[in-house]
């Protein structure tokens, strides 16, 4: 029998197992940041329903009902930050908000960090946590792919470091844009982590997939990410990088 | 070579709108640009009460009969040369491109490839690439931009392919990086969806300077049949999905997810491949011949832009934010007689 209170004490880690249950944003930052060293940006941003979607419920509806469960005003919380000393600018995706789909507050979200990143020269760190983009927001989520990653194209050319981390699940149109781009690319134990969702690929195919398909551990062997990381030492891994890109850099500064 | 984008230069719109022809309508009217915009249909409500409903733009753009990429290379470009292999695994069937010349001038062409019977659709994997099919185009993407040549792609793919091949070779990290070429790739590119724009898959090649459609093609984030089954929990509610997520040309127009139609024969594009490729062809030399007017550090500002623009947000202090429903770089597309002297 677990305990909520001591799986939070280890960060939502099993203390038997291993297992690396989801984290929430606010406990993911609370992981990353230096103390209170966080400081939150568009916080106030929602979305607003172009397609005036309705399936079962209409779109605008279930944003409250989410908005309700998580805490949250959409699927990412995003913010200048310290991790170890070096000042970041962090963006953490939260699955519990609409399965952390992508619509137009993520894309906008992601991309203004971004763009914050190039202007400041500071370190993007993203952490994903999502199915894909938001359905109900139909091309226009989609078109959220392009947005982001031509920040970080900029970002890039600029020679400023981007650290994309993947967490369970990352899938769909969040994978197949900015968080296959990281310069360097961690993934949590055990995560769930492809484009097309195992139900389908099964589908396809006809037949079982075999164990571990889609897991972190998968991905390192298939040479997609750089490095599974355990969550309590996800933190001074970042801040490795951070650092030794740190030095690379001119006047302790990310250069143009 | 550019080795970075500033913001967007002052006068680069006006640069833009002037390598358009806006507010020179005689001259345009001379090289027989004006039966070309003609064709092309920039405003939903061109439409009126004859909008096709979604299912039926989604039935057209799967239609069996309908031109395909390598029909209209054919008939559109001239002394096609294919260019084959990723240079790393295998050539993916279902992505086909090369160097060939689009009235006279040397371009690169990329498509999606779907066949025309089923034997053919088993070959060509139904349209649904390999990340290695995405692998190919960018690296022709990079000859296009090292040799200077203008890039067309054509987008038909019910999405890239989903199977656990495709997954053990990077199929996400392939479009990714497919779409991160594209954004900065320093030579004009215009998309053309042929028929099925599915998502991710047709992304891939979609981040263009100018991205046009036939007019009963579709573009989505996921197939009608798929959001079903996740919303509705019935892959049988496919067409009320479908009619939800407005992926068809007239919606895509009012999104601005694409700048401009192309008509159509009466029928459908599936009646008539020769003039469904004729069309393509004028709106393709039309917008080449404009674009590759444009200083190339200012269609890449303008690439960012048309991009960035993306997005329905509200923000306290504001009011709601949303694409503006004609933004300039349509309005730019539209008839110089109509738009008048600047």
């Amino acid at each position: 029998m677990l305990f909520n209170k001591q799986l939070e004490r280890r960060w939502n880690v099993c203390q038997k197992c291993g297992h690396h249950f989801k984290l929430g944003a606010a406990q993911r930052i609370e992981l990353l940041a230096d103390s209170r060293s966080f400081t939150e940006i568009d916080a106030e941003m929602t979305s607003s329903d172009p397609l005036r979607f309705v399936d079962s419920k209409p779109y605008p509806e279930r944003i409250a009902a989410a908005q309700a469960k998580s805490g949250h005003r959409d699927a990412v919380v995003t913010g200048d930050a310290a991790i170890a000393g070096i000042p970041v600018v962090l963006a953490v995706m939260d699955f519990e908000f609409m399965g952390g789909s992508m619509g137009s507050v993520v894309g906008e979200k992601i991309t203004r960090a971004a763009e914050r990143a190039f202007a400041e020269r500071k370190p993007l760190v993203v952490v994903a946590a999502s199915g894909g983009a938001r359905m109900q927001e139909g091309t226009i989520a989609l078109m959220q792919m392009a947005k982001i990653v031509s920040a970080l194209a900029r970002l890039d050319a600029a020679g400023t470091p981007y650290l994309s981390v993947l967490t369970d699940p990352t899938t769909g149109g969040v994978l197949a844009s900015f968080a296959s781009l990281g310069d360097i690319i961690l993934a949590e134990p055990g995560a769930l982590i492809g484009f097309s969702g195992a139900r389908v690929t099964s589908e396809t195919i006809g037949e079982k997939l075999p164990k571990g398909f889609q897991r972190a551990e998968f991905l390192l062997e298939h040479g997609f990410v750089d490095q599974v990381v355990p969550r309590t030492q996800l933190k001074e891994r970042i801040a490795f990088f951070l650092g030794a890109f740190r030095v690379a850099g001119q006047d302790l500064r990310w250069s143009l | 070579m550019l080795d970075r984008i500033g913001p967007l230069r002052d006068g680069a719109k006006a640069s833009l709108e002037d390598a358009l022809g806006l507010g020179n309508a005689r001259r345009v009217e001379k090289n027989g640009h004006l039966a070309i915009e003609a064709g092309l249909i920039t405003d939903a409500s061109a439409f009126a009460s004859a909008r096709p409903t979604a299912w039926q733009a989604v039935q057209a753009a799967r239609h069996i009969g309908r031109p395909h990429a390598l029909d209209i290379i054919a008939r559109a470009f001239d002394r096609f040369q294919e260019l084959h292999g990723d240079r790393a695994f295998r050539d993916d069937p279902a992505i086909v491109g090369g160097i060939a010349e689009l009235a006279g001038r040397p371009v690169v062409v990329i498509g999606q490839q779907k066949g025309a019977s089923t034997e053919e659709n088993i070959e060509r994997n139904f349209g649904m690439p390999y990340p290695e099919g995405y692998r190919k185009a960018m690296r022709l993407y990079r000859l296009a931009e090292k040799f200077h040549l203008p890039l067309v792609t054509l987008i038909d793919t019910p999405g890239a392919y989903p199977g656990p091949e495709a997954e053990e070779r990077g199929q996400a990290e392939a479009i990714a990086s497919s779409i991160h070429r594209m954004t900065r790739l320093a030579t004009p590119i215009v998309a053309v969806v042929l028929g099925e724009g599915g998502s991710g898959g047709a992304l891939a090649l979609g981040v263009a300077d100018v991205v046009l459609a036939l007019e009963n093609a579709t573009y989505s984030v996921i197939s009608p049949e798929g959001c079903a089954a996740i919303l509705w929990r019935s892959a049988a509610e496919a067409e009320r999905a479908a009619e939800a997520m407005k992926l068809a040309g007239p919606d895509l127009l009012e999104t601005g997810v694409v700048d401009a139609l192309i008509r159509e024969p009466a029928g459908g594009a599936h009646t008539d491949h020769d003039a469904t490729a004729a069309a393509i062809k004028t709106a393709l030399v039309a917008q080449l011949e404009r674009l590759t007017r444009v200083p190339i550090a200012d269609l890449l500002s303008l690439r960012y832009e048309r991009f960035r623009a993306f997005g329905a947000i509200v923000e306290p202090g504001t009011e709601v934010v949303q694409a503006p429903p004609m933004p300039w770089w349509r309005r730019a597309l539209r008839s110089p007689l109509r738009r008048g002297r600047r």
